[in-house]
């Protein structure tokens, strides 16, 4: 870990729509290792909160156990935030939104903590389509107990011992594309150019929003003949395109060059602008997302950016029909049905 | 038929049916009907874990005198089960009857000669009156409510009252059921001596009570207390809880301009899902609550720990089932007691509060959530199988206007603007409980840390021991607050008048109350205190302290109140005498008094009345 951070900041520090300076969206020093994915990724949801003016308290951090899950504490010092137990950010998640639907959500995840343990919450907080945006840290191995592959770790892939892998990977992002989830991308922890725009339009998306984030582990998952190496990743990624978040768009079309760009409008007024590269593949379409990335898996490249999005799904406030208020903001008044009600109830008993 | 044999409004019958063949209703036909002739009436439905074929029983104590307990004994037995006939003919008392579907001669092996037979051809009587395949079976049931109705004497217009608001919307569906009931009737007119010895007479016992089962009134103490989101997972036997209360939410939850619903109700994918949702909802300030059973308790565990040592309020209705693991999942028990109150690893104790009947269960539901949000700690409510699945004449529940919701230290956007530095563990009042915030509550006051690691005043990470045991210390405080905030116990009388105590809770309590009774009526008295809560009130002490000796008296086998009364009030445990029942039916009056009785050195100590 880094010890000492500088106080000082440049005097004249952009700020943004709310006035607050970038710094305002900081929070406790890391005591991740020095070079850590995970701290770039923290760095990229303080710059995407920053640069989406978000008042830091709208939003609630929630997340596992694990090196990913401690991140929430190290951005967005003035949003709360719940280090809940291992695998179970889900259910703790889908209940706060349940309480209040007006906050923006970040779930922080690992691959233990989403893979391992906590697959059975992961798969299950997919359908509902709780709005959020869940970030998988994902780095093939536990760190916090030194090393041990996860589900996530490529069948074949070696660790720091020189051990190799022998069991199949699991892939988080296929697996959500197919689970139905309406939003999914891909990245890498040292991308910030494409990390950024990604969790803008996760956290704008009206749903589930999922970003497996290729973060290596500089201390036990970063060695030759790791898949997830920084050298090994950026020798084999592959963007679908190049992306940009466009905030406040003035109309909502869908306009389609073909081969070269695509803007997905988002129903609050934002867009999403895709500069394509890969072939073949619609984001708007889950099955030939799907197809993108079976085959870069095939060519063993790592495929990159929004890989699929449904615009239009309900998430499960829609679903349940729930009031527009947020449900811990009814008074008593509006919950409790009063001693005259009961007095009928009683006598349905009779 | 002399007069001594004479039994009015003092009696057990039992149905023996198959599972899924529609007699249910008809069950609870017969049962409603002297409810409303004014008599207290209490029925245990003895069910498999089944959906079709298996037997299942539906028994039904009368009594005069009002005792609401389960009594050994079947006085008369309806029997339309051939695989259960063995057992159900030798279940009737010596001078009972055994009513039988006489379709089919009865085998030679199922004649007793010192009970009465009732033969009456049902499916015969049947098959000529109805054509439709699924009336034959249904009214088949109707027909003995109704031959029962003329050997008990039970008032045809209680049947057609209850028929008629059973089809209200559906009247095409009256007359058959009545034509059915009037089969049975002339039947026993043209054929048996009636009543028999065995009857009913009106009564105006019941007054205001109601007869409800203990899971709708939790869920209506859910509603009341404003929980706005349930998660759960289903499980007999809890389930009925969450349908009570999503049935009670379409009526009393429904926006009536937009129709949206002032309740999110979510069926989790396990009950790990079911707590971790109650506790984020809890967190973020709405009521939340889940209701399981022992098997999903055990899952919970590792949340439950969490909410304990977070400091996050959530409520759990355990209706308790006979264990350990699957066990038997359609009997009853209180075997959970020691699992949740120690539930999760480490040092950790939960508030339990223990309902005796659907009036508590309604009253100290809603307790339970200001109970939680004041002590900012899981509140799990110990109900029953027997209490929460069976229907008890009870009560009617009441609800104060004036009460509001306590919602416990909580600071809004103005609170924080006055203090300096916000400490969400600072215990600034000396009690032990400390002050919490909703999230967005105040852009840049408020916000904090929540986690299950050890933490300092102001919710900062830490492995420093003095900070941890500052914290864990002051969890202590807080419980010995919440000693003096958790439902106090029952004491039956104002100045104690005997050396033996009783002491027990939930649904003990009826029988608890009928052997004391019974006592009283052989000249013995004892003490009797009933627990509402743990932690245990200094009453409870007070009560154990004065007496020589107390029979602790539950319905598990390891004597699981006992334990924890030993543990928690440091009682030399052979002061604690168990009477246990846990085979699986609600206990009996009868075995309380055998057990007590089988204590010989206690029985002469029992005091007689001069």
């Amino acid at each position: 870990m880094s010890f000492i951070r500088p106080k000082f900041r440049h005097p004249e520090l952009p700020k943004n729509a709310l006035g607050y300076t970038v710094d305002y969206y900081e929070g406790a020093l890391s005591t991740l290792c020095a070079g850590c994915g995970h701290d770039s990724i923290g760095a990229g949801v303080v710059q995407a909160c920053f640069e989406m003016n978000i008042e830091p308290h709208r939003l609630a951090k929630l997340s596992g156990i694990g090196c990913s899950s401690k991140t929430p504490n190290y951005f967005l010092s003035n949003s709360h935030g719940f280090n809940s137990v291992h695998g179970r950010m889900p259910s703790v998640a889908t209940g706060a939104n349940l309480a209040n639907r007006d906050l923006i959500y970040l779930g922080v995840s690992g691959d233990g903590d989403t893979a391992s343990i906590g697959m059975g919450q992961f798969v299950h907080v997919i359908r509902r389509n709780i709005n959020m945006i869940y970030i998988v840290m994902n780095n093939g191995c536990y760190g916090l107990t030194k090393g041990q592959d996860s589900a996530t770790s490529d069948n074949g892939s070696k660790n720091k011992t020189g051990v190799m892998n022998v069991y199949e990977s699991i892939d988080l992002a296929s697996l959500a594309i197919e689970l139905g989830a309406t939003f999914v991308a891909q990245s890498f922890s040292g991308d910030k150019a494409q990390l950024i725009p990604l969790i803008k339009a996760g956290m704008q998306h009206p749903g589930f929003a999922f970003i497996n984030v290729i973060s290596p582990c500089v201390t036990f998952n970063n060695n030759v003949g790791s898949t997830k190496s920084y050298d090994y990743v950026r020798q084999h990624i592959e963007a679908t395109s190049t992306v940009d978040f466009v905030p406040e768009m003035t109309e909502i079309t869908t306009t389609y060059k073909s081969g070269v760009t695509q803007k997905i409008g988002m129903h609050d007024g934002s867009s999403i602008q895709l500069h394509k590269i890969a072939q073949d593949w619609d984001p708007l379409d889950r099955q030939s997302a799907m197809n993108a990335v079976k085959l870069s898996k095939k060519n063993n490249e790592i495929l990159t950016g929004l890989l699929f999005m449904d615009p239009d799904a309900k998430d499960l406030h829609q679903l349940l029909q729930t009031t527009e208020k947020p449900l811990n903001s009814l008074s008593q008044s509006l919950l409790c049905p009063g001693s005259e009600m009961l007095k009928q109830i009683n006598e349905d008993f009779r | 038929m002399s007069l001594s044999t004479l039994k009015v409004n003092d009696f057990v019958v039992r149905f023996a049916n198959v599972n899924g063949s529609g007699s249910a209703s008809a069950n609870f036909l017969f049962t409603k009907a002297i409810f409303r002739m004014g008599i207290f009436v209490t029925p245990k439905n003895i069910f498999p874990s089944n959906i079709q074929g298996l037997p299942t029983w539906y028994e039904v104590r009368i009594s005069e005198k009002g005792y609401l307990g389960r009594r050994e004994g079947i006085d008369l037995m309806v029997c339309v089960n051939p695989q259960s006939m063995a057992s159900d003919v030798a279940a009737v008392k010596p001078g009972g009857y055994f009513l039988y579907d006489s379709s089919k001669n009865l085998h030679d092996q199922y004649i007793r000669d010192d009970i009465h037979y009732i033969a009456i051809p049902l499916m015969e009587m049947c098959n000529n009156a109805f054509t439709d395949p699924r009336q034959r079976q249904l009214f088949k049931n109707i027909i003995y409510v109704g031959a029962l109705s003329a050997l008990f004497g039970i008032e045809f217009k209680m049947l057609e009252d209850l028929l008629a608001e059973q089809f209200k919307g559906k009247e095409k569906l009256i007359p058959a059921n009545i034509k059915a009931l009037n089969l049975g009737i002339e039947w026993v007119h043209q054929n048996h001596i009636y009543p028999l010895d065995i009857r009913v007479e009106r009564r105006d016992l019941i007054g205001d009570r109601i007869m409800i089962d203990g899971n709708a009134a939790c869920g209506l103490g859910a509603l009341y207390a404003g929980a706005s989101v349930a998660a759960w997972y289903p499980i007999t036997p809890s389930t009925s809880v969450i349908e009570a209360f999503a049935s009670f939410s379409d009526s009393y939850r429904v926006d009536p301009v937009t129709g949206k619903k002032n309740v999110a109700i979510v069926q989790a994918e396990d009950e790990l899902s079911a707590i971790g949702m109650v506790i984020g909802a809890n967190w973020n300030g709405a009521r939340s609550f889940t209701s399981t059973s022992g098997p999903g308790l055990s899952l919970m565990n590792e949340f439950l720990g969490l909410a304990y040592f977070a400091e996050v309020p959530a409520v759990l209705i355990d209706v308790q089932r006979t264990g350990p693991s699957t066990g038997m999942p359609t009997r009853t028990q209180q075997s959970d007691i020691l699992l949740a109150a120690y539930a999760s690893h480490g040092d950790t104790k939960h508030v339990l509060v223990f309902p005796a009947t659907p009036k508590e269960c309604f009253e100290l539901t809603a307790d339970a959530f200001d109970l939680a949000d004041e002590l900012q700690t899981p509140v799990i409510l110990m109900t029953d199988l027997d209490l929460g699945m069976n229907d008890h004449i009870s009560e009617p529940l009441k609800w104060d206007d004036e009460r509001a919701y306590k919602k416990g230290k909580v600071l809004d956007a103005e609170a924080l603007e006055k203090i300096d530095k916000f400490g969400r563990y600072l215990d600034i009042d000396g009690d032990g409980i400390v002050y919490r915030t909703y999230p967005a509550t105040h852009p840049s006051k408020g916000s904090f840390f929540t986690r299950g690691s050890s933490r300092d005043e102001y919710a900062r990470y830490t492995e420093d021991s003095a900070a941890y045991k500052r914290n864990v210390d002051r969890l202590t405080k807080k419980w010995n607050i919440a000693k003096n905030m958790v439902p106090l116990p029952q004491l039956y009388q104002d100045k104690n008048a005997s050396s033996i105590g009783i002491l027990f809770f939930g649904t003990s309590t009826f029988s608890a109350e009928e052997a004391m009774d019974i006592l009283r009526d052989q000249g013995l008295v004892v003490d009797a205190i009933r627990l509402r809560a743990f932690p245990f009130s200094q009453t409870v002490l007070d009560f154990i302290d004065v007496h020589e000796r107390v029979f602790v008296i539950e319905q598990n086998r390891d004597a699981q109140m006992k334990s924890l009364l030993t543990i928690e009030l440091q009682i030399d445990p052979k002061k604690l005498i168990p009477v246990l029942n846990y085979d699986g039916m609600p206990i009996t009056a009868d075995t309380i008094l055998n057990t007590m009785k089988e204590s010989t050195f206690v029985l002469s100590k029992f005091k007689k009345i001069a």
